[in-house]
């Protein structure tokens, strides 16, 4: 065991900063820095998404041969983390991050070929449609209804929570295709357009005031059988497969030492009636535990990768990690609002989308923290609550 | 010991009550997404009412009650996330009016009465963790006159205030108590520019410049350099009050929590009957009688003048924010997606409770302030 890190690897490192350097226009960076949430303004993000695909780097924890970068797990850690430390927009991940992996492990040939080079380019834009209004930790309970006609299928029923929706081409979704059996044995995994007839596409407005999620309706909408990944009524595993991409492999701890980094940097510029707040023993001690956390979590994180990378199933460690990064997350947000005081309380919404020319009141660096804040309280909710992680970790680590 | 409401304070707390019921602020707080002019029609009913002169002696033309009464009715306003700015107008401005010359009494309270004179308090500033010693900006003395220049930020009501109270420093260092004075500074006077901004809240405020503002010695709370303790007792009332409406606020995020616990079914059942979420519940309703009884606490501490009242606010106002951040949290989270939205009342409550732990000092501040009064 030990921490070297092999001259090669310092050599990645450079080439892919001198990359983000010379690529990451203006307004790329500036919608970087408006992030409040795990989604980035969608115009700015898709545009970094083309020029990183531009040079083959849009996805590269896909296999090589499906368009991925053939990079080994360390240098793909280290582009994860330069990207964070650049404060690039993240990349909308429904299509690059769940819809691909899926279908490269579960779809047809002819499925790969004509839908992993529009996920790559960005010219198909996918969102999730899992969740309905009865439906959310049961997921399985779902009951959007696809009825065999022909070759086809006819959807009735309704998806709630589907993130950007209303800017998607693409949806992949689970329906019911038989009430009869087991919950989950009646589900089938389909891949339908967004324009189709019968679908109409009603946003939700989030407590940031922004509509990031809708609610979608299906009415008698016709979908062919050859959109469907796996067999019928097996798409709860096809969901299953995917949702190991979806939790696990996400890395949390880069972004939290960055966030960290800026915390401290605001505290710096804060002036108590006894010099400034990192001087503060209360906010010191509030900071150091944070970085203990996130330090540990930086290694818990490199324990499932090299897991991951000696081909075993991380299993139950990806509960654990969603837990940890999301709850350090929103502890992260809550020490930015804390050290920011009232002026995290000012509220101008409107600042936040990029290229507005309108002022900013307050120090800048006090705009996003307030409604990162409040989105980060979803990161518990979304995924697969806090809750029912910790449930999985209790039945399938400890046997309870 | 008695913590019956007397027959006065229980009609007061009838007729918040009934308002309320008839005039829930949270469809308002949905659909402003934009600076408001006042809800003048609201305010002249806060007047028609009595609500304006609960804290002002009869001689003033007021009701003579105090934060026991304050408390009543602001417990019963933060139910219905009423967004009149009461706190700034009344508890804060009315307390600094009341301590002010005679000559500016008569100029003010009765307009302020009257539904017709919106007040608001300057204190906090930019990149200054917010305590009274700790304020910096500077009032120069020229003769008798006083020239403020600098910026106060996030003043609450600054956007309507006709006026402001401002406090500056007139010698010495932040961090003395010494060397602060409260001025009286027409809203609209030369050299008062006002940014008016939203607050996550739903309520507004203003960042305000001061430029070369001259005060005359008459507009002047108080003594020269003596603004401190002025200013910290009125700042005290204004926190008893802050807290008794998120006591209110805080009441409805529990109960709408458990109602909807008891109604949301998943896995073929309520929610409700979830361990981990009844304990959370648990915890919820614990936490919120914790700050009840602090509430009660440094209310009647502070009106009976004991020696550790002063102690028993930052007490308070820590608790609040800690006990604020907790139920507010878990509201969202039991509530699950549906706790993200606009949509639900739940969010809104949510946002007010953590704007106010972020105004004049959040729960940090405060238990530092408690532990150096000890
Ligand atoms: C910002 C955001 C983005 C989202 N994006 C998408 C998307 O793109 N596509 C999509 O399909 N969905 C999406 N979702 C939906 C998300 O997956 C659901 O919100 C989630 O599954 C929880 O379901 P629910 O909201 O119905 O809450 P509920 O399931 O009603 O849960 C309410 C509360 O009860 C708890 N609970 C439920 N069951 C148990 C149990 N057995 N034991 C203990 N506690 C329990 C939950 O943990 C939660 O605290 C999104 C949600 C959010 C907030
Ligand atoms: C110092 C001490 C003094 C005592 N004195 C006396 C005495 O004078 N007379 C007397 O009769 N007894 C006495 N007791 C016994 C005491 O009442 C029991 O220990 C207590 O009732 C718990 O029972 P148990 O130890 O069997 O734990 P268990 O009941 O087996 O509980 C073990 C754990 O499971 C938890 N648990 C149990 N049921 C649930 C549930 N439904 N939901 C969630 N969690 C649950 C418990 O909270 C605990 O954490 C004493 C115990 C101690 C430690």
């Amino acid at each position: 065991m030990d921490l070297r890190v092999p001259e090669q690897e310092k050599a990645f490192r450079d080439e892919v900063r001198t990359f983000l350097e010379e690529s990451l226009t203006p307004e790329i960076r500036e919608a970087g820095r408006m992030v409040t949430s795990v989604f980035a303004p969608v115009k700015e993000a898709m545009a970094w998404q083309r020029i990183l695909n531009d040079k083959g780097w849009a996805a590269p924890q896909w296999p090589k041969e499906f368009g991925g970068t053939g990079w080994s797990v360390t240098q793909r850690a280290i582009f994860a983390e330069e990207l964070v430390r650049a404060e690039t927009p993240p990349l909308v991940p429904m299509g690059l991050h769940m819809c691909g992996p899926c279908l490269i492990g579960c779809g047809t040939e002819e499925q790969q070929k004509e839908y992993l080079p529009k996920i790559l380019s960005g010219e198909h834009f996918w969102c999730q449609g899992y969740s309905e209004p009865g439906s959310g930790s049961d997921l399985a309970s779902l009951k959007t209804f696809a009825e065999k006609d022909g070759d086809d299928y006819i959807l009735n029923g309704t998806k709630i929570w589907t993130t950007y929706a209303h800017y998607a081409n693409k949806m992949f979704a689970l329906v019911r295709t038989n009430r009869d059996d087991k919950p989950q044995q009646g589900i089938t995994f389909l891949l339908l357009d967004m324009d189709l007839p019968g679908i109409t596409i009603e946003p939700i407005v989030g407590l940031d005031e922004v509509p990031e999620q809708c609610q979608v309706f299906f009415d008698n909408v016709r979908v062919p059988q050859k959109n469907r990944v796996g067999e019928e009524n097996d798409g709860w595993t096809v969901a299953k497969y995917l949702l190991t991409f979806e939790r696990g492999g996400q890395e949390y701890a880069p972004g939290l030492n960055v966030m960290l980094e800026k915390i401290r940097l605001m505290a710096e510029k804060q002036q108590t009636a006894f010099g400034p707040l990192t001087k503060d023993p209360v906010w010191q001690h509030k900071f150091a535990a944070l970085e203990a956390d996130v330090l540990a979590l930086e290694f818990t994180e490199m324990r499932i990768k090299s897991a991951l990378s000696a081909g075993k199933d991380p299993g139950a460690l990806s509960s654990m990690s969603k837990i940890l990064g999301t709850e350090l997350l929103q502890n992260v947000t809550e020490l930015r609002i804390e050290t920011l005081g009232s002026q995290s309380v000012i509220w101008q919404p409107q600042a936040l989308v990029p290229g507005q020319e309108q002022p900013v009141i307050g120090p800048e660096y006090a705009l996003t923290a307030m409604p990162h804040y409040l989105n980060s309280r979803a990161c518990s909710i979304y995924g697969g609550s806090n809750e029912v992680q910790r449930g999985i970790i209790a039945k399938a680590v400890l046997g309870l | 010991m008695n913590f019956q409401l007397s027959e006065e304070q229980q009609m007061l707390a009838d007729s918040a009550k009934r308002f309320v019921r008839d005039n829930s602020d949270v469809e308002k707080h949905r659909q402003n997404k934009k600076l408001m002019p006042l809800d003048a029609a609201t305010w002249q009913q806060f007047a028609d009412l009595g609500w304006l002169a609960v804290p002002f002696e009869e001689a003033h033309g007021g009701l003579g009650m105090g934060p026991l009464e304050t408390m009543v009715l602001l417990e019963a306003l933060g139910e219905g996330l009423i967004m009149a700015p009461y706190i700034a107008t009344v508890v804060l401005g009315g307390g600094f009016l009341r301590q002010a010359s005679a000559a500016q009494r008569a100029e003010t309270i009765p307009a302020l009465l009257e539904g017709k004179l919106q007040v608001a308090f300057a204190a906090e500033e930019y990149e200054r963790v917010f305590t009274l010693e700790n304020t910096a900006m500077a009032a120069d003395l020229k003769g008798s006159e006083v020239v403020l220049n600098g910026t106060k930020s996030c003043v609450m009501n600054g956007d309507q205030a006709d006026l402001l109270v401002v406090l500056a420093r007139t010698v010495g260092q932040p961090g003395d108590q010494d060397g602060l004075s409260l001025f009286l500074v027409d809203a609209n006077a030369p050299g008062v520019e006002r940014v008016a901004h939203r607050t996550v809240d739903g309520r507004q405020g203003a960042e305000i410049r001061f430029n070369q503002v001259k005060v005359s010695e008459a507009a002047r709370i108080g003594e020269l350099n003596g603004g401190y303790a002025i200013a910290r007792d009125v700042l005290h009332e204004g926190l008893l009050a802050l807290s008794a409406e998120s006591v209110g606020s805080l009441s409805v995020l529990l109960n709408e929590t458990v109602e909807y616990s008891k109604t949301r079914q998943q896995f073929g059942m309520p929610i409700g009957k979830f361990q981990v979420l009844q304990f959370r519940m648990a915890d919820m309703f614990i936490a919120m009688e914790q700050t009840r009884s602090l509430l009660l606490a440094a209310t009647l501490k502070t009106v009976e003048g004991h020696a550790d009242a002063a102690k028993a606010v930052h007490a308070m106002k820590a608790q609040l924010g800690r006990a604020g951040r907790k139920i507010a949290q878990e509201a969202i989270q039991i509530h699950g997606g549906m706790g993200m939205t606009d949509e639900l009342g739940v969010g809104h409550y949510v946002k007010r409770v953590t704007g106010v732990d972020g105004l004049f000092g959040n729960a940090d501040v405060h238990l530092m302030a408690m532990a150096r009064s000890a």
